[in-house]
């Protein structure tokens, strides 16, 4: 399979510190690439490689076979970005913003006429055509950039924080456009603090901090490499066992207490639910609510991320 | 094959500077900044000049134009890139297929057409409000053309260091440009001035500019009209280059 951007050793450095450390990664054709990592992990850093706003320090990447190095141009003639802190030129008006950014991409006025009008009409802003970007309010000024940026006919779309402080209409619009087009064959870059977005979108994530990549799967793989942080939730009616019965059962490996719900992490929930069961029914106590939760990707997020701070510590 | 592909990259740069003259025109031309640096400064410097004085009125208006281009197409440079950055614009700009040359190229553009344009108001008003004459008019044209050229990238250079605003680059420009201002020949030639300004005067592309429209008003100047365009020229390239390099090393300085 083709990889659309190849990451190799790509490495920035401000001064003495080390944004972006040696990443590498592959991004197939048609994924939505999810890139996570807490605040100064090097995510923005990289995109902004990756687009050419910045240069690595060493190693380097390629986007569609072009090396952003050595062909920074031809490499950007294949993407569209939607930068976290970005914005559209407010004394335009929606549809002069939309034209601006063909034309800067080359694109002949009479060519993306249409695509920009369904575009428009796609993301809710056909009404406002004609008016100013100033007076759009976050959600829509995001919406506009979104358009601005598909108006290309971009192969790769790099998207930091899309949905971020927007609104529910907003978001919700935006990710179904973003999953529609990619449907189509459009492969996505999108960094993100939001998990639920992650996990909804991404057909793959990869987690960076300190500028490492500290993991890079699916997300339902993700989940599985850390199957110790499932647990079973139990809700006592009444009286309640005792803290060490429950830690006792075979495969529990912690308990953890909040006012009559417990939780107990295992790596085998089937045979903690049977057991928790048994125990009820032998001591006499009624259990209103018995559940079985996988690790969320927030979970996989904390694990790793906290890992390496261990690791940093030692 | 290599040579097409080479002139497809040049054809297609060339359109992405025409891109960003018309949206910098679009945008810029009509902020405050620009109108007050640009044209409200050039008529009070020449009230304050003018007035008051036992001179005749058309022997300022050779000073009045190149005083006019000055500011006008040195105007819109420093605006521009603090403006985007400011604005949080810039980062979408420079991610686009158009390289930074070219952005900065459509940059110079502005200024030069800006300054270009603005400049035909002081020439009219003096042929028409005055005794002065035009001796040498593809002289004139030169000397606007290359004056507004340079000191348009002189305002694209002035644009490169990383500021919080707009206003810190203007306050920057504006201490560049005024002191320029007074060694250049522009209210008195340059060969009755004091001797430490004659030694700085050929150090400022405003003298070269300022010494081709002079002479084709049919006036004398301090500096020949070859000297004056080959040191425009070599102006406007040094500045255009220091811009390139500059902008470049500090691109992603406060995105």
């Amino acid at each position: 399979m083709k990889a659309v951007i190849e990451a190799k050793r790509l490495t920035r450095k401000f001064g003495n510190f080390v944004a972006v450390d040696h990443v590498e990664f592959k991004i197939y054709q048609g994924e939505v690439f999810g890139f996570l990592g807490p605040n100064g992990a090097g995510k923005t850093t990289t995109v902004r490689m990756l687009t050419g706003v910045i240069d690595p320090t060493e190693g380097t990447a390629t986007i569609q076979g072009h090396d952003i190095r050595k062909e920074p141009l031809l490499s950007r003639t294949h993407i569209a970005v939607v930068p976290e802190e970005a914005n559209v030129y407010l004394d335009l008006s929606v549809w002069q913003n939309l034209m601006l950014m063909a034309e800067l991409h080359g694109i002949a006025r009479h060519r993306c006429l249409q695509e920009a009008e369904r575009l428009l009409e796609l993301l809710g802003l056909a009404e406002r055509k004609r008016q100013k970007a100033r007076v759009l309010s976050k959600g829509l000024r995001q919406r506009l950039m979104l358009c601005a940026a598909l108006v290309t006919g971009p192969e790769v779309l790099f998207l930091d924080e899309p949905t971020s402080g927007l609104d529910v209409q907003s978001t919700k619009l935006i990710r179904r456009a973003v999953s529609d087009l990619n449907r189509n064959g459009l492969t996505v870059f999108l960094t993100t603090h939001n998990m639920s977005e992650a996990g909804e979108m991404c057909s793959r994530v990869a987690i960076i901090d300190k500028g490492r990549i500290v993991a890079t799967d699916p997300p339902e793989k993700l989940r599985s490499t850390i199957s110790s942080r499932q647990y079973v939730e139990v809700c006592f009616a009444g009286a309640v066992p005792g803290y060490n019965d429950l830690e006792s059962i075979p495969g529990v490996s912690q308990v953890t207490v909040d006012s009559r719900t417990f939780r107990l992490y295992t790596k085998l929930p089937g045979q903690v639910v049977t057991e928790v069961v048994r125990l009820a029914d032998r001591e006499g106590l009624g259990i209103t609510d018995l559940s079985n939760h996988k690790p969320s990707l927030e979970d996989v997020f904390l694990h790793f991320t906290s890992e390496c701070k261990e690791r940093g510590l030692q | 094959m290599v040579q097409k592909a080479k002139v497809k990259t040049w054809r297609r740069q060339l359109h992405g500077s025409l891109v960003i003259l018309k949206k910098n025109a679009r945008l810029y031309y009509l902020k405050p900044p620009v109108l007050i640096f640009g044209v409200l400064f050039p008529v009070f410097f020449f009230l304050a000049f003018k007035m008051g004085r036992p001179i005749t009125a058309e022997s300022v208006v050779p000073g009045m134009v190149t005083m006019a281009l000055w500011f006008t197409a040195s105007a819109v440079g420093p605006l521009v890139t603090p403006w985007e950055r400011s604005a949080k614009t810039y980062e979408r700009l420079i991610s686009t297929p158009v390289s930074l040359h070219a952005v900065l190229a459509g940059d110079v553009m502005s200024g030069f057409v800006f300054g270009a344009c603005l400049s035909v108001v002081p020439i009219l008003l003096g042929l028409v409000l005055t005794d002065a004459y035009i001796g040498n008019v593809p002289l004139l044209i030169a000397g606007i053309v290359m004056g507004a050229l340079n000191f348009a990238s002189l305002g694209v250079l002035l644009a490169a260091p990383p500021a919080s605003g707009p206003s810190n680059i203007m306050l920057l420009s504006n201490l560049v440009r005024l002191p320029l201002l007074f060694v250049s020949g522009i209210f008195m030639p340059i060969g009755q001035m004091p001797v430490w300004a004659q030694w700085i005067a050929p150090l400022s592309p405003l003298s070269y500019a300022s010494a081709l429209i002079h002479i084709a008003f049919g006036r004398s100047a301090f500096f020949p009209v070859w000297l004056s365009l080959l040191m425009l020229v070599l102006f406007t390239l040094a500045f255009f280059m220091m811009s390139c390099k500059f902008h470049k090393m500090w691109r992603a300085k406060g995105l």
